[in-house]
């Protein structure tokens, strides 16, 4: 399991993070919503340490981080191993093949021999439906199948997590859809998952738990049904804010 | 004219190729090499013994590129012979010629290329590093496998101008006795007074070596961004 207490980070006297203090149930999907400049996605990188708040503790299941003492390179890599990070701007590696970026990872890092990691990476290719792609270059892909190699990048580390921050928001309708197809594959996989997104039936249909954010401060915690039915005037607002009427 | 033109011309592209060419190639090769490490040591963000590591690097590259390469040939073979250094040079550091020429060209191609490696590497955007960091690398592993490779394709164009420009440069070399091909052409020019039809073939021959080159550098530029095609045809940015 996934869990912080008191996080707190500023940018200059821009407090970001104020306080936070949760839980990510393991082999559940968790959503964090919020308006944007919220804080989601400093929260989000705090989880991998890409961001370094100034005080709370993370434990990263057996491993605990308080942030408030240094951390050494060591631990940075191994908390690194629990979670995985996919991101809005997909980031795959340009100058490698589609199969080269997902074997970079398992083949540099946990040392699986290429032979092994190449058969999964085909396996993952198939799963997220770009069995074909293998060869292509990251140039040569629209921004939906980009974002699948993606998730298959990351689940190729066998992560205990995988974190995404807006991982459509760059995307067409179109290819959203895709997408988000393969994220509910894995959601009914058991894949723990942490998932920043603004697309609010996306976050209805796939979260076990709703995290709200507004200002750096947590403002709801808890069931997603719980949520979208909040008399929290605020939560209402917010949901207000989403959803497109006339 | 053609008999005097057919005499000098082997004789002038033998020098091109024993001389200027290797010249030329092997103070590009050190150079480079020296690029990486001084680049790479201006972007670490390590304190402590870096920041003087960084200065080094720093006053090194301002040194060789504010200094004109033909005073720092001369420096370092006319120069350093007085240069007595008690127990390690007593009578002074005496080079002959080509171990003077190929290190004051790998020094100064260095200059410029540890510049033009470390803006390449600068510009690898900031997603590469944190996707990179994301999977477990560590910083070595990170630059080696993913920046790296992606900042010497876009240095590319830079570096092969400088290699082209070191080329014609090495005709420097003729100052400190490197019979190199500019030397031959004067030394033929002084036997047979046609010096307007020698140093115009020199030229010539510069010219030709020259245009191969950036030939080479497009088949490469080509090769090495093949995988910035998009499946239509055009490149993307
Ligand atoms: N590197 C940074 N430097 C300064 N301010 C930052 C930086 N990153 C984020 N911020 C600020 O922190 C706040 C939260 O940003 P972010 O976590 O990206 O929010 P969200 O993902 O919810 O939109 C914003 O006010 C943003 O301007
Ligand atoms: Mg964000």
């Amino acid at each position: 399991m996934i869990s912080v207490e008191n996080l707190t980070k500023s940018f200059g006297d821009n407090v970001v993070l104020d306080h936070i203090s949760t839980a990510f149930p393991a082999e559940e999907t968790t959503v964090i919503l919020g308006p944007s400049g919220s804080g989601k996605s400093t929260f989000l990188r705090s989880l991998n340490l890409l961001e370094r708040p100034e005080s709370g503790v993370l434990h990263l299941e057996d491993l605990t981080i308080d942030y408030a003492q240094p951390i050494s390179s060591k631990t940075t890599l191994a908390a690194r191993q629990v979670t995985e990070m996919v991101f809005q701007s997909f980031n795959l590696f340009p100058h490698l093949t589609v199969l080269k970026n997902i074997i970079e990872g398992p083949v540099h890092v946990l040392k699986t021999p290429k032979a092994d990691a190449e058969k999964e990476a085909r396996e993952l290719l198939q799963q997220v439906g770009l069995a074909d792609k293998a060869d292509s270059y990251p140039a040569q892909l629209s921004g939906g199948q980009a974002q699948r190699v993606a998730i298959a990048r990351s689940l190729a580390m066998h992560p205990r997590y995988i974190l995404l921050d807006e991982p459509t928001s760059a995307l067409d309708p179109e290819l959203e859809l895709e997408v988000l197809k393969v994220l509910l594959k894995i959601h009914d996989e058991n894949q723990s998952m942490i998932i920043v997104t603004h697309n609010m039936s996306f976050a209805k249909q796939v979260a076990n738990k709703i995290l709200f954010l507004e200002h750096g401060k947590m403002r709801y915690d808890g069931p997603t049904a719980g949520f979208f039915n909040s008399d929290d005037a605020r939560i209402q607002a917010f949901l207000a804010s989403m959803t497109f009427t006339l | 004219m053609w008999k005097i033109i057919t005499e000098a011309l082997p004789q002038l592209i033998v020098a091109g190729l024993k001389y200027t060419i290797p010249i030329a190639v092997i103070s590009f090769i050190i150079g480079l090499a020296l690029a990486l490490v001084v680049a790479l040591t201006r972007i670490s963000t390590k304190r402590g013994a870096f920041n003087i590591l960084r200065w080094i690097a720093g006053f090194y590259v301002w040194l060789f590129r504010s200094t004109p390469l033909l005073v720092q040939l001369f420096i370092v073979y006319f120069g350093l012979p007085y240069l007595i250094i008690p127990g390690l040079a007593p009578t002074g550091i005496k080079l002959d010629p080509y171990t003077a020429g190929i290190i004051t060209f790998s020094l100064n191609t260095g200059a410029y290329c540890a510049e033009t490696v470390r803006a390449a590497l600068l510009s690898v955007p900031e997603g590469q590093w944190e996707a990179a960091y994301a999977i477990g690398m560590n910083r070595s592993l990170v630059l080696r496998r993913i920046i790296i490779p992606q900042a010497l394709r876009t240095a590319l164009p830079p570096l092969s101008n400088s290699f082209i420009g070191l080329v014609k440069d090495t005709s420097l070399a003729a100052s400190i006795t490197i019979v190199e091909m500019f030397e031959v052409s004067q030394q033929i020019a002084a036997a047979n007074y046609q010096p307007l039809l020698m140093y115009s073939l020199v030229a010539l021959i510069y010219a030709v070596f020259c245009t191969v080159l950036s030939w080479l550098q497009k088949w490469l530029e080509n090769k090495s961004s093949a995988y910035l095609q998009t499946t239509q045809g055009g490149a993307h940015s």
